[in-house]
């Protein structure tokens, strides 16, 4: 008997994970993914919380596997229909090409909140104001710049940038920005050690393994400050640099200062196709636009469609290791899934 | 005479990060490391004999003198009794008497 197929659909770190997970357990499986490269997201970011894991060595890894494996992989495939019918799955590509499999798992992960949406930040009016996705951008080049090319002196990171905020509709926390803001906090003191630096903040949310240890590291070794006060808004001087306003809650004042730099920690939202992929499959989807689970339990990367399945941030925002926990998860659902097919 | 229109001058309230002389507060977190682990969760305050009795309120204290907001701190640290009943309850370890004997050496005495 030919071995059961399943789709793939994203070729992020999730994607890559069930792929390989699927083949291991005497699946067929095959990955699509929309970009020219595999990695997803990750493929941007240049060292990981909370130990500093070059990104490039956790999607390598996975790369080096789908090729050992010999996984078919297809690059640059874009997906406009997904069609299941007792027990089989058409997926069609945007290019015409069609693929047939017993199960599909979506992993198409997250879209990058766009900071332009809050203009009071001044993202893209103001050059010192960037984002934390520029911010790893620069360090994979090898060194933070302003925009007149000088080393910044003074660095503010704004933490909940397009999350939890209901002025524009996304109320949910993508809960790995404060770790993020931290670790880039670190990162640019160990760059620059006289560099100030200032991270606004609602609330820390350190759920993950290391992250709490990180986050002192942070106050007591490298003496950063944490303002407890979510920045209102942002103006430019004249030399270019950056005036914030926050309050300072926990004094209970208003607070001003001026920085070369501020960083926005933005935020992961739902990709378009979530949407797309929910009301064609008939999917639930969250209220912030994440695929639905059958439970928040056990049927967790399991959907209200037969075969179909979910797993990694297409689902909400989580951490890396996460990620790869769920689409193992996902994948076994699957196996067991068209086992039971006849 | 000058016509008086009732318009008023305020004093600015903001803290001023670009004027503000914060050279204390490094002082203390220098002597005190683990000063700057303050989660400013106010568990002294909350413990404080001295805050139940006067309006004495060391998470604020402390974030002020941090901010480099000094003048007026010394005054309010005399409220402290040492006890070091917010020492013992800091889920963040912080030497919070150690702090308070740090400022009454370095705040410019009135």
């Amino acid at each position: 008997m030919a071995a059961k197929r399943v789709i793939v659909i994203g070729g992020g770190v999730a994607g890559m994970q069930a792929a390989i997970t699927l083949k291991n357990n005497g699946i067929s499986p095959m990955l699509i993914e929309r970009d020219i490269n595999l990695g997803g997201k990750l493929t941007r970011w240049d060292r990981l919380f909370p130990c500093g894991t070059p990104a490039n060595e956790v999607i390598g890894k996975q790369i080096e596997s789908l090729s050992e494996l010999g996984i078919r992989t297809v690059l640059c495939g874009e997906v406009s229909e997904i069609t299941p019918s007792d027990g089989h799955v058409e997926v069609t590509l945007t290019d015409g090409s069609n693929y047939e499999a017993e199960a599909v798992i979506i992993t198409t992960g997250f879209d990058l909140f766009n900071a332009t949406v809050k203009e009071e930040y001044g993202y893209k009016i103001y050059p010192n104001v960037i984002t934390s996705a520029d911010l790893e951008d620069m360090f994979k080049e090898g060194e933070v710049r302003c925009a007149d090319g000088s080393e910044p002196r003074s660095v503010a990171i704004l933490h909940c940038v397009g999350s939890r905020d209901s002025q524009i509709g996304h109320g949910h926390c993508s809960r790995v920005c404060c770790i993020t803001g931290v670790k880039q906090a670190i990162e640019l003191k160990q760059a620059y050690p006289d560099c100030e630096v200032y991270n606004f903040y609602m609330d820390m949310r350190m759920f993950g393994s290391g992250y709490e240890e990180l986050y002192k590291e942070a106050q007591q070794r490298y003496r950063i400050n944490f303002v407890r006060g979510r920045i209102s808004e942002c103006s430019g001087t004249i030399d270019s640099r950056v005036r914030i306003k926050a309050e300072d809650t926990l004094a209970g004042r208003p607070l001003k200062m001026t920085v070369d730099m501020l960083v926005l920690m933005i935020g992961k939202q739902a990709p378009a196709s979530n949407a797309k992929f929910a009301s064609e499959l008939g999917i639930g989807l969250s209220e912030d636009g994440f695929l639905k689970g059958v439970d928040n339990f056990d049927g967790a990367t399991a959907t209200s469609c037969e075969g179909i399945f979910v797993a990694g941030t297409a689902t909400g925002p989580k951490n890396i290791g996460e990620s790869m926990a769920e689409a193992v998860s996902a994948a076994m659902k699957a196996v067991e899934y068209v086992n039971r097919l006849s | 005479m000058m016509k008086k229109f009732g318009f008023t001058i305020n004093a600015k309230r903001a803290i001023d990060l670009d004027i503000n002389d914060r050279s204390i507060a490094r002082q203390v977190a220098a002597r005190v490391p683990s000063w700057s682990l303050c989660i400013g969760c106010g568990g002294c305050s909350a413990t404080c004999t001295a805050g139940a009795l006067t309006d004495y309120n060391f998470r604020k204290l402390h974030l002020l003198a941090r901010r480099g907001e000094t003048s007026a701190l010394r005054k309010q640290l005399n409220n402290c009794m040492l006890c070091g009943k917010c020492t013992l309850q800091c889920p963040r370890g912080v030497n919070t008497r150690g702090v308070i004997a740090a400022l009454m050496e370095l705040l410019p005495k009135e």
